[in-house]
């Protein structure tokens, strides 16, 4: 069975964004497996948060997300030559999956001097939370390392347009005691709503301590349809095409080269869409769709809203699926997006077709027998294409026949 | 309403009387519009996959072409002239994006027709393509603008930057543009060193094709610019503080069209305080006596054509201001 593996990209962050109007609720997933003890986030963040508006959510369900919108296998089965039709066996998914996170711990006191004010302090699920401000970012940059939150050296450069812009920070660290507790051995996703109209994500903290490029995944739920970014190009992945039969027993190797063959000929200059749908369905299903108490706990607040209970049919989530790989060369502002009013589905989508093994017998037989030869080499040449992998290698690995035009023309006119 | 309408579009009739004989006069910079524009969508389609389908091209095109067919009959214009309806189209195909064909030929339409119908002191008020693409989003909230989807690759900038530049030279409207351009960079860059940000943030939001798009394409329009450079220059001035306003303060995207949108009512009002000779696409740098002599019917519809004012003297006073392009 050919199940990507979930830990294929290193170093990515995983964020669901559900937006509508200027209302947003962020999850940040994370796959910390540190000890809990090191793990911190400082996120910058529009607007002053209360203490109802951060919640600690379940992992399941932006593992679930994930399932649901990942790129996507699907297997047909020629049917007989001799006989006819074509049928739809399964789809496989394939996940990608989160690491975030960097530092330490905090108290306030020396704050004031250093211009940070601690606006509240909050203890949430496993979390204590911090909300700061500050007057400069030098201050706070000192102030967060003398905390315990080790901060890498660029930060308080890209701390400053935050501190001017007057948004606040979100930082938060395990509270141990809690989180014996509670009991759970991994750390929930923390989730925050905000109202701004600013639709973005902070990225430019992040690439501050990164050590390369850095792996995105950003889950747009919204009433109207898909989402893009506004300050950068966002292409469609590849999709819909014919790929060799092997790859099914390395689907991740493939997902994982085929972005970064994507990434490559885009300069590493764009966000890719992975998916595109109207949450009520899915077709194949990498994953069932996400039920109403799923999106409610992600945050989809209007599904209660009479005006939208009426809409009977489809639900009123669109979900969109982008990644991105980027560093500070190439990416130098965060991520603005907005949201269109486009609800096309699109899906990262790819065809394996298994030939019919039977009798061939019959004339109709030996034309597909042909057939099946020249499409063989399309996949190839399609696997090739979309991963840069080289295409005698995938050739060798299809144990394809070298094509006859692979010869040079003198070596046909003498023969060998 | 009705009554201003049909006085005010007396004026095209100065630039289209003598239609068939300039149709193809090379010295008309719409041509130059047109190539360079159909050059864009060209690329944008192949190279850099824009959503927008030939078929989806075609209808705004036609419905475009259409509108002005259909006004050129209900205002008994002498001939049709389609030039100005294709650079329309065209932009339209550049930048509105919607699931629905009906917005698209809605938008186009509106576009077009808004030349004819939204008019003050003999010139139509909107860029036609900034108003038929905010009227749909606005209206319908079903159409929207992709600004990222250009991509920055610096040669297409500089791609961009030379046709529009042959375009702006031609139509004598370089300095809506560079007051736009220049005002808007500088307040990037100032909130970028006041956020102490590095200088590649605010280097990357100008390298944007739609920014370049919009200056050498757009606000450069000269029916719906200001008559004198001095009021071009505080329009693109003002422009570029409602763009830098609507991206950074609104927080919304495409923040020069909405300010384009938002401000085009104020061009009557520059005009009024300052003064100046009227736009005409046949005769790009201005209008000399031989020209004006040799032209026949001129004289006489811009005399009909100013509504205020002794109108000999205003077209005297035009002359004197002739522009040194």
């Amino acid at each position: 069975m050919a199940k990507g593996d979930a830990r294929l990209f290193n170093r990515a962050s995983q964020v669901v964004l559900v937006r509508d109007g200027d209302r947003t609720v962020m999850t940040l997933a994370n796959d910390f497996r540190g000890d809990p003890k090191e793990f911190a986030v400082v996120v910058p963040v529009p607007t002053f948060l209360t203490r109802g508006q951060i919640h600690a959510g379940e992992r399941s369900l932006v593992e679930h997300l994930d399932a649901y919108t990942a790129p996507r296998l699907v297997e047909y089965f020629d049917p007989d030559p001799c006989q006819a039709a074509a049928y739809l066996k399964d789809a496989i998914s394939m996940q990608a999956v989160t690491v975030s996170a960097e530092a330490p711990l905090a108290s306030p006191a020396r704050a004031k001097s250093l211009g940070v004010t601690i606006e509240a302090q909050y203890t949430v699920g496993e979390y204590d939370i911090l909300i700061l401000s500050a007057k400069e970012s030098d201050g706070l940059e000192t102030w967060l390392r003398e905390n315990g939150y080790r901060i890498p050296s660029g930060a308080s450069r890209v701390l400053d347009g935050y501190v001017k812009q007057k948004m606040r920070f979100f930082v938060a660290k395990v509270n141990l005691q809690e989180k014996a507790r509670l009991g759970f051995s991994y750390l929930r996703p923390l989730q925050v709503a905000y109202e701004s109209p600013k639709f973005m994500l902070p990225i430019r903290l992040g690439m501050a301590n990164a050590d390369g490029p850095q792996e995105l995944f950003v889950y747009a739920l919204t009433r109207r349809g898909r989402v893009e970014t506004t300050n950068y190009r966002t292409v469609r992945l590849p999709s819909d095409q014919e790929i060799p039969l092997y790859v099914k027993e390395q689907f991740g190797d493939f997902y994982k080269a085929l972005f970064s063959e994507q990434v490559r000929r885009e300069r590493m200059e764009s966000v890719f869409l992975e998916y595109a749908w109207d949450m009520g369905w899915c077709d194949p299903c990498a994953a069932d769709p996400l039920a109403r108490e799923e999106l409610k706990a992600l945050g989809v607040f209007w599904l209660d809203d009479p005006a939208d209970a009426r809409r009977g049919g489809g639900s009123n989530a669109f979900v969109t699926r982008l990644h991105v790989r980027y560093n500070e060369a190439h990416f130098p502002e965060d991520l603005v997006f907005q949201e269109t009013a486009d609800r096309q589905n699109f899906q990262g989508r790819y065809v394996l077709r298994h030939p019919f093994t039977g009798d061939l017998s019959c004339e109709a037989g030996e034309r597909y027998r042909n057939d099946v030869a020249r499409r063989h080499e399309q996949e190839a040449q399609n696997l090739a294409t979309l991963t840069g992998w080289s295409l005698g290698m995938v050739r060798s690995k299809m144990k394809l026949d070298p094509p006859p035009d692979s010869k040079k023309w003198w070596e046909r006119i003498w023969g060998k | 309403m009705g009554t201003r309408a049909l006085r005010a579009v007396s004026f095209p009739l100065v630039s289209e009387t003598t239609g068939p004989r300039r149709a193809l006069d090379s010295r008309d910079p719409r041509l130059y519009q047109i190539g360079a524009l159909s050059a864009l969508l060209g690329y944008g389609m192949t190279a850099l996959s824009f959503d927008v389908t030939p078929a989806r091209a075609a209808l705004l095109l036609g419905s475009a072409l259409a509108t002005q067919y259909a006004c050129t009959r209900i205002w008994r214009l002498p001939s049709f002239e389609p030039k100005s309806a294709l650079i329309s189209g065209l932009s339209l195909c550049l930048l509105l994006r919607t699931n629905d064909a009906s917005l698209a030929v809605g938008a186009a339409a509106l576009a077009v027709g808004s030349k004819f119908l939204l008019r003050w002191n003999g010139k139509h008020v909107f860029n036609p393509t900034t108003f038929g693409l905010a009227a749909v989003i606005l209206a319908t909230r079903r159409a929207w603008v992709s600004p990222g989807q250009w991509g920055a690759p610096a040669f297409f900038g500089f791609l961009v930057a030379c046709l529009g530049g042959l375009v702006v030279l031609r139509a004598a409207r370089a300095d809506v543009t560079l007051a736009f351009l220049g005002g808007y960079a500088g307040l990037l860059l100032a909130r970028s060193a006041w956020l102490g940000e590095p200088l590649a943030i605010p280097l990357h939001r100008l390298q944007s094709g739609a920014l370049l798009l919009f200056s050498f394409f757009m606000i450069s329009d000269p029916k719906t610019t200001p008559d004198t450079r001095e009021g071009r220059i505080l329009f693109g001035l003002l422009v570029a503080f409602g763009a830098a306003f609507v991206q950074f303060r609104l927080f919304r995207p495409s923040g020069p069209i909405w300010a384009l949108f938002a401000l085009s009512p104020l061009t009557p009002l520059l005009d009024r305080i300052l003064p100046g000779r009227r736009y005409d696409w046949a005769f790009p740098k201005g209008v000399s006596d031989e020209t004006r002599a040799s032209v026949p019917g001129l004289l006489p519809v811009a005399l009909r054509g100013e509504p205020s004012g002794p109108p000999v003297l205003r077209v005297l006073r035009g002359e004197g201001r002739r522009e040194a392009l």
